[in-house]
């Protein structure tokens, strides 16, 4: 144990006096925490919105209105010309078209229907659906507003309406960025981890210092120990700074114990630090070890239900998810966040992580070899 | 005298290529052995093997009583090592680097500040005793290399190029630590490109294409050569060579 106590002092050390390796365990955490889920955001705004009125009427009027004061969408342009609305949706200056024939009013009144007609620019399927779903929503919103305003009070009554009242629970306001911080969070833990760990060890096989070590007598057990440590020790702290950035920015404070959180993250490192510990016994130089931990971290994150979950993944990436020790672990930051849930409701994630650190860890501990 | 080193038919492959081919020699107790040959001779292959970094493909070897195949770890309780390239930390002082190696090596805390102390002051390194390793010259490093590298007391030190790149004053400072270790009883293996370091060895041996082509004192192989110096000896050998780098 002693020769452990000489070789953390030694990595400290040289953690300590180097900056850049210090901005990462700091300030990439920090920045990323405050600007990544202001910006990876699935709310829709902003969408450029274009709105042919032919019918200058005041019902078209009244229906300007109250899209754009939804909030959703931003009027480029307002005229009488589809054709030149078409332009610019081939532009890609616009997003929506929606067109308001000659006679709208008239045939409202007289009717008692009328069409509209919304032209989508569907290269973003995602800002195209959502924004003709808003637009539809206010219509028929507008709709309603017609009908009680044109059959009077006493009729309305006799509208049969079905209203549906969603009760939302765990993320009572449906607060985006409860829902991301925590897996961002997840992230930035896990590239702390693995990445630092990766490329300490393989440094060292690259300046040539490992050499030093492997001509003594040290064992394997303690080099590797006196490795993973550290780093087992930064991620903690990582994770810390991470948890303050979350309440102080975004006002977040877990529902469940921070000692179920603690428990489960302190065993998630050493899952991810005994993949550096692999990645870094199978490359020689820096270069390979960044390539591969960052094949494996794309991976993780665009496969870890962070962004889209995992149940609408076809099979096949819903089995290689499961190999995925971070969904593991974004799941369980936001049950304990969000739900509040303790340890019973996570034994299943915390158990298959733990064995995710005993795998990685013993198959790079006998990958690692003092002599070749 | 006590061998410490023996070595029979020591070979290593690389698929085909044969870097060490088959050599056999023994080292007694407190000599300084040189292990010359020309760039690729398979010298630091040999060394390797004997200092149990790599794996020999056949053949026995036996260092300081201990087998190369299925003893490493005692071996390496036994011996010091200064590889080619320079394997301190940089990033850390002079006493950081003696205190660290010390302590892996398992010596006593006291142990450890003693020998620090008395390296310190005969090195004449205490002005930058506490100045990180990347802002000292070469020189300096290498002697302190050096010393490192026997601090744990070893039985034999291998040193591959020791002195390479290295001005000649340092490099006469640097054979005088040599000789002071081995009046301490610690056996030399070293391999040189300097044939007047070459001169300084009780006795040589000399590489080609893998092979140990010569051996012995440098007086007798400058006769068996009938050369008059130690770099004639050398050129005789090794013009015959085929591997060039």
């Amino acid at each position: 144990m002693r020769t452990v106590r000489y070789l953390l002092v030694k990595e400290f050390k040289q953690i300590f006096r180097n900056r850049s390796i210090l901005a990462m365990i700091v300030v990439l955490p920090v920045m990323q925490l405050i600007v990544m889920p202001l910006a990876a955001d699935y709310e829709v705004k902003n969408i450029n919105l274009i709105i042919v009125d032919q019918d200058r009427s005041s019902k078209s009027e009244d229906l300007r209105t109250e899209a754009i004061s939804s909030g959703y969408f931003t009027l480029v342009d307002y005229g009488s010309d589809y054709k030149s609305a078409i332009q610019l949706l081939d532009k890609d200056k616009a997003d929506l078209i929606l067109e308001i024939p000659n006679g709208f009013e008239k045939r409202l009144i007289k009717e008692n229907s009328a069409q509209v007609l919304i032209a989508v620019n569907a290269i973003n399927g995602v800002k195209a659906n959502l924004g003709s779903a808003y637009l539809n929503n206010i219509i028929n919103r507008y709709n309603e507003q017609i009908k009680i305003s044109q059959s009077g009070s006493e009729t309305s009554a006799l509208i049969a309406k079905l209203d549906m009242v969603p009760k939302n629970r765990f993320n009572v306001y449906m607060n985006y960025r409860w829902f991301m911080v925590p897996g961002i969070l997840a992230i930035l833990v896990t590239m702390v981890g693995g990445f630092l760990t990766a490329l300490n060890i393989v440094k060292e096989k690259e300046i040539g210092t490992i050499e030093q070590i492997n001509v003594t007598p040290i064992k394997r057990r303690h080099f590797i120990l006196g490795k993973l440590l550290p780093f087992w020790i930064l991620g903690l702290f990582v994770f810390s700074v991470g948890m303050l950035v979350s309440y102080l920015v975004y006002g977040i404070v877990p529902s469940g114990s921070l000692l179920v959180l603690y428990v489960y993250v302190a065993i998630y490192l050493l899952a991810v630090l005994g993949l550096g510990l692999l990645v870094s016994t199978y490359s020689d130089t820096q270069q390979q070890a960044m390539f591969i931990m960052f094949f494996f971290m794309m991976v993780f994150i665009l496969m870890g239900g962070l962004f889209t979950p995992i149940e609408s993944m076809p099979d096949w990436a819903i089995v290689v998810s499961k190999f995925n020790p971070m969904s593991y672990f974004i799941q369980v930051m936001r049950m304990v966040i969000l739900k509040g849930s303790s340890f019973v409701h996570i034994q299943s994630q915390l158990f298959i992580t733990a064995l995710f650190g005993i795998v990685l860890n013993f198959w790079a501990i006998m990958n690692y070899s003092k002599r070749n | 005298m006590e061998k410490v080193i023996t070595a029979h038919q020591l070979t290593k492959k690389f698929g085909q290529f044969i870097a060490t081919n088959a050599i056999t020699f023994d080292v007694k107790a407190g000599e300084i052995f040189g292990f010359l040959g020309a760039n690729g001779a398979g010298k630091t292959t040999a060394m390797r093997m004997l200092c149990g970094l790599s794996k020999p493909s056949s053949g026995e070897a036996k260092i300081a009583g201990y087998d190369i195949y299925t003893q490493t770890e005692s071996i390496k309780q036994h011996i010091g090592y200064m590889s080619q390239k320079f394997s301190l930390y940089e990033d850390l002082t002079v006493t950081e680097n003696i205190r660290f190696f010390g302590g892996i090596y398992g010596l006593s805390q006291q142990q450890i500040k003693e020998k620090s102390d008395a390296l310190i002051q005969r090195l004449e390194l205490s002005s930058v005793a506490h100045t990180l390793l990347s802002s000292l010259p070469l020189g300096w490093k290498q002697k302190l290399a050096f010393s490192v590298a026997i601090l744990h007391e070893p039985k034999i030190v291998f040193l591959d190029e020791p002195t390479g790149g290295v001005d000649p004053v340092t490099r006469r400072q640097f054979w005088d630590l040599i000789y002071e270790a081995a009046a301490k009883g610690i056996t030399i293996f070293v391999t040189t490109h300097y044939m007047d370091e070459a001169e300084y060895c009780d006795r040589i041996s000399i590489m080609v294409d893998g092979k140990m082509e010569a051996l012995g004192t440098p007086l007798e192989l400058k006769q068996q050569f009938k050369a008059v110096t130690m770099d004639e000896v050398f050129y005789i050998l090794a013009r015959g060579a085929k591997r060039i780098e």
